[in-house]
């Protein structure tokens, strides 16, 4: 498996990941490189297998119907690099 | 019945499946401990879950899962025993976690329809595709700052049910009908208030238009429309905007769209063209869920009875029309209040007052029948005053808009007002003499033959004992007297 | 008395209990040294002011007769791990100056059992990489040197600056977390004991996510007694994390020294790889013949779905990680690169913000996720790894556990390390097909390489059962009385 410079610009924009074109290139060949490799999961014999969804055997938890969280709106946006009463800030979305 | 459209070059045909988002109701969000109540400080109601913050993990809240097998059984569904959680991967600011936990090839409920009543009385199944259960995202506003957007997370995490339809609606009206009914339904069930002012229930419609008879065309889907009025224009404006298109000899780009109220035309969404691939996979964090049948009948034991069912013993076991039946069921409360007051009574006598006077006077007043200044009991009574002769239906009208004036009791403004029907057949007969004395020339026509002038006797009696006197006593007495 | 940096975690606690020491003193002489060798970078921030704080607490608490597992314990913390109030990194730029308000599950249990906090180690950004080579911090060193040779040896990752902290004297132990390999591999690289348990024995909840089928966190110690207390206070069913088995935690310790006798171990014939080291093989055999002299069966067995196990996990981890990556977006924490373009806000800081590793392992799971190409990628790689998982319980028919080189070879240069990723990634040969199963493996130090640098031996055992492989482990170090330590430093 080869891949294009295109797909790779394709692909770090679906992951919102800023790259040069140098850098498409350079990707390109790494990557190829690796799905080349992992191409070899095409020789198992995989019919009537199952795909798996969990390596422990057991049910899934839940949780009561109770309020037991929030109240922290400060700690909420302590961390963040831009905030305003209470909200986080983004640069404007246009829609 | 479909509604179609004319075009320059034939007529077309409206295809309209429905995306419902309705939002669940639970004290707590679907996958962490803070609270789901509408309304509050920013950031306030946010668990470090909801916010995505580094090492954060779901853990569900099976009362969503149960309120969503309620919903599924009650839009006929099958609830399937295992079920999926996948991640929908997208970036935007109000989505935290960079993906929205959804259910995508494995949801709770697959299957199911929803009847709805058409303007001709008739009834038409809409087929529902599936119900999956997923977090809402929280809210961006836009218009605090000209340069920014403000992200408040407070509904990011809240559980919420999408209920897709089949494309199986051929008219915005019966898209209405659709999502009223399902309104209906989830309200009965109360698996979700469908407030859609607040947003508990939103609208993604997905319209394409055809030639009769031919292929379904390219379709686009209207995202988060929130009221029925609003949806019903966008599918029109959606639908003259395809045929247009296809008319000039276009073609149709799949797309979502926006609805602009002020401008009332869609628009092409470029943020949601862009993010179009969402790798959806099982999240990783959850485990499949899991549950048994025997939970499913539990729940379905529990089930309130619902709008269709109601509908059916209306028509079945209290002789109603489909009408009117129709029109008691809408409302939960409305239904409610209607067997309070049928209850013992006169089942089409108490379904023509609650729906002719006290939901007209409601209408009037802007209000429902839970801030009825009129209780059930109240209504109850003065059906009861109509049914004991103590007044005649006629006098009651008047009563009626009196007790919802002043909220007091029938039998006090009958008594107060002396409204009383005058049975004594003793004070009729004086008051027939009376008329018989004023009239002299038409009691001779009448006696003369002229049979119709019967009715304009009994009008004056009536007139002239404030229409207090008993009708029917009236007409027997009268027959007599004016034979002389 | 010994050197109060020398002390296993045992011995320590023999001494706090008596009352022959203090924790704030043993607390202070992990802090000078966790200071004078500051060389090594194996700690991204120290914390000795609140260590110090906890020590006298612990001290405080003992007076009044209370005393948890890890009473009174320094140890280092993995800088995956969210502590409250303490810089976490993740050994990545994106999470510049977040200071979590929260504190990990897995920590809030040490603490709990009485254990003091040195500070936050280092590691391969979002713990990927098996060098320490890929943390924004630059790399932890390996306190070990190869004889007659002056470079820089990797100590492993992704737990590296945790591996490094406990060979070097640092601490007495310390956490780290295990997707592919990397408790156990820099245990091996610096001739330590690194245990990771049974996916769902300890919680997920506040550990940075990496890939979150496979995550597990466990103890890296300088015995394997020291192991099997510390494991003691890290596990437990935590219903924050709905993958957290609901399962008491036996004590690890009891039993400790019953031996292997009556266990038949189970010795794969793929974990032969080529080009692996003649001094490998050696140990792996010399392993065997310790077990069986104590009287232990061992049996070849076969794992026939060995060699896909790399590669599976090369898309599954990538791929769970693209996702669990996509929260580093500059709006809530950490760093952002501002543009008044949403979009290039997002891009920049992702583009800023991640290093090379992360960013070839987002992309890559980005493409395998992508439409089209999910069935082909994703979803065969999660065939596979149910495959691999039954070759395992295939296994577990014959054996009681099963024994295996824990790296295909010692500590490489820091310097030039391999530059090939997948050269890279081949470091984890032995230690990955045990996440994608889920199970709990060991690596034990066991013997020297030619140039005097360490290797271990991996025991790897059934789901939930640490106990046997704990055991088995403790009969491997019993024999092969590994007492050497790192002259570099
Ligand atoms: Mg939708
Ligand atoms: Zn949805």
């Amino acid at each position: 498996m080869s891949l294009d410079k295109a797909t790779v610009a394709r692909i770090s924009r679906l992951a919102r990941i800023a790259t040069t074109e140098e850098e498409q290139e350079r990707l390109a060949g790494e990557l190829g490189g690796i799905l080349a490799w992992v191409e070899q999961l095409g020789e198992v014999d995989t019919d009537g297998v199952e795909p798996m969804t969990s390596v422990v055997e057991m049910l899934l938890k839940s949780r009561e119907d109770v309020v037991s969280d929030g109240g922290i709106a400060d700690d909420v946006v302590r961390n963040a690099p831009k905030s305003a009463h209470g909200f986080f800030v983004v640069p404007k979305v246009v829609e | 019945m479909g509604i179609t459209l004319e075009g320059a070059t034939g007529t077309w045909e409206y295809v309209i499946g429905l995306e419902v988002h309705a939002q669940i109701i639970s004290n707590s969000k679907l996958f962490s401990g803070a609270s789901t109540e509408f309304g509050s400080e920013p950031n306030s109601q946010v668990s470090p879950v909801d916010a995505g913050m580094p090492g954060m993990l779901p853990v569900i809240n099976l009362a969503c899962i149960e309120q969503a097998v309620k919903t599924g059984l009650a839009i006929n569904g099958e609830i399937n025993l295992t079920s999926v959680f996948d991640r929908k991967n997208y970036f935007y600011p109000d989505l935290p976690q960079g993906y929205q936990i959804s259910q995508f090839k494995q949801p709770v409920v697959t299957g199911g329809h929803i009847d709805i009543e058409l303007e001709d009385g008739t009834q038409k199944r809409i087929g529902v595709e599936r119900l999956h259960v997923e977090q809402d995202a929280g809210k961006s506003l836009h218009d605090q700052d000209p340069n920014a957007s403000y992200v408040d997370l407070n509904r990011s995490g809240v559980g919420l049910m999408e209920i897709v339809s089949d494309p199986d609606m051929r008219s915005p009206e019966e898209a209405a009908a659709y999502v009223r009914k399902l309104r209906t339904i989830v309200r009965y069930a109360e698996t979700c208030d469908g407030n859609m002012q607040e947003g508990s229930m939103r609208v993604d419609a997905n319209v394409s238009v055809r030639k009769a008879g031919e292929e379904f065309g390219t379709r686009c889907e209207i995202k988060n429309l929130n009221s029925v009025r609003y949806m019903q224009r966008a599918i029109e404006f959606e639908a003259m905007r395809q045929i247009d298109v296809l008319e000039a000899g276009g073609k149709i780009d799949q797309q979502t769209r926006l609805f602009d109220v002020a401008k009332n035309e869609t628009r092409s969404m470029r943020s949601k063209e862009e993010a179009h691939d969402y790798r959806y996979f099982p999240d990783p964090d959850l485990l499949p869920l899991r549950f048994e049948q025997a939970w499913v009948d539990e729940i379905a034991a529990g089930m309130p009875e619902l709008p269709d069912a109601k509908m059916a013993r209306f028509m079945k076991e209290f002789g109603l029309s489909a009408y009117d039946a129709d029109v008691l069921v809408a409302e939960q409360e409305n239904a409610h209040f209607y067997e309070h007051v049928a209850e013992g009574r006169d089942k089409k006598l108490a379904a023509n007052w609650v729906i002719s006077e006290l939901f007209g006077q409601l209408n009037k007043a802007g209000k429902t029948v839970e801030d009825s200044p009129v209780s059930a009991e109240a209504l109850g009574e003065l059906i009861d005053l109509i049914t004991d002769d103590t007044i005649s239906g006629r006098i009651a009208k008047d009563v009626f808009a009196d007790m919802f004036e002043s909220g007091k009791a029938a039998g006090v403004i009958v008594e107060e007002k002396g409204l009383k029907q005058v049975t004594d057949t003793g004070a009729i007969e004086a008051v027939i003499d009376e008329v018989m004395a004023r009239e002299p020339e038409k009691l001779a026509e009448y006696r003369g033959g002229k049979d119709k002038l019967f009715g304009f006797f009994i009008g004056q009696v009536m007139k002239a004992s404030g229409g207090k006197a008993n009708p029917k006593a009236v007409n027997e007495l009268l027959k007599t007297k004016l034979q002389g | 008395m010994t050197d109060l940096t020398d002390l296993s975690i045992a011995q320590a606690r023999d001494l706090l209990a008596k009352g022959d020491l203090s924790s704030k003193e043993l607390t202070q002489a992990q802090v000078t040294s966790m200071e004078g060798k500051r060389e090594l970078n194996a700690f991204i921030t120290e914390t000795p002011d609140k260590a110090l704080e906890m020590a006298e607490a612990s001290d405080t608490r003992r007076a009044k007769g209370e005393t948890g597992k890890l009473e009174g314990i320094p140890v280092a913390i993995k800088d995956l791990f969210c502590t409250k109030d303490v810089l976490t990194t993740a050994g990545s730029h994106i999470l510049d100056g977040f200071r979590p308000f929260y504190e990990s599950s897995v920590t809030t249990n040490m603490f709990r059992e009485g254990a003091v906090m040195l500070g936050k180690t280092n590691l391969d950004e979002f713990a990927m990489g098996s060098g320490n080579l890929t943390s924004y911090y630059g790399g932890a060193i390996n306190p070990w040197r190869a004889k007659g040779d002056n470079r820089n040896l990797v100590p492993g990752g992704s737990s590296g600056g945790s591996a490094s902290a406990v060979a070097g004297r640092m601490a007495l132990g310390a956490t780290g977390t295990d997707t592919g390999g990397s408790i156990r591999q820099p245990a091996a690289f610096t001739g330590i004991v690194g245990l990771k348990p049974t996916y769902g024995r300890c919680s997920r909840w506040g550990i940075v996510a990496f890939a979150s089928s496979l995550d597990q966190a466990g103890p890296m110690t300088r015995s394997v007694r020291d192991s099997a207390i510390m494991l003691g206070a890290m596990a437990g069913h935590d219903p924050k994390d709905s993958t957290s088995a609901d399962i008491a935690v036996p004590d690890f310790e009891e039993g400790l020294n019953g031996g292997v006798k009556g266990l038949t171990i189970g010795i794969p014939k793929e974990y032969r790889v080529d080009g692996m080291p003649e001094e490998i093989e050696t140990l792996w055999q010399q392993g065997i013949k310790w077990l069986e002299e104590q009287g232990a069966r061992t049996v070849e067995i076969s794992l026939p779905h060995t060699k896909y196990a790399l590669p599976a996990y090369y898309i599954v981890a990538p791929a769970e990680a693209s996702s669990n990556l996509a929260r580093y977006d500059g709006v809530k924490f950490g760093l952002r690169v501002e543009s008044d373009d949403l979009t290039e806000m997002y891009e920049k800081t992702r583009a800023e913000g991640f290093g090379a590793e992360v960013k070839r392992r987002v992309l890559i799971g980005t493409y395998v996720l992508s439409a089209g190409y999910y069935d082909a990628y994703y979803l065969q790689a999660q065939k596979v790894r149910t495959r691999i998982a039954d070759d395992f319980k295939q296994a577990w028919q014959q054996v009681d556990a099963i024994l295996t080189p824990a790296t295909p070879s010692a500590a490489f240069s820091a310097d030039d390390p391999p530059s090939d990723p997948l050269a890279m990634y081949l470091n984890d040969v032995f230690t990955v097909p045990v996440n994608l199963a889920g199970l709990p493996g060991i690596s034990v130090p066991a013997g020297l390489t030619g140039d005097g640098l360490p290797m271990g031996l991996q025991v790897i055992g059934k789901a939930f059962d640490e106990a046997t492989v704990l055991r088995i482990g403790q009969s491997l170090e019993d024999a092969a009385g590994f007492d050497a330590r790192p002259e570099g430093y």
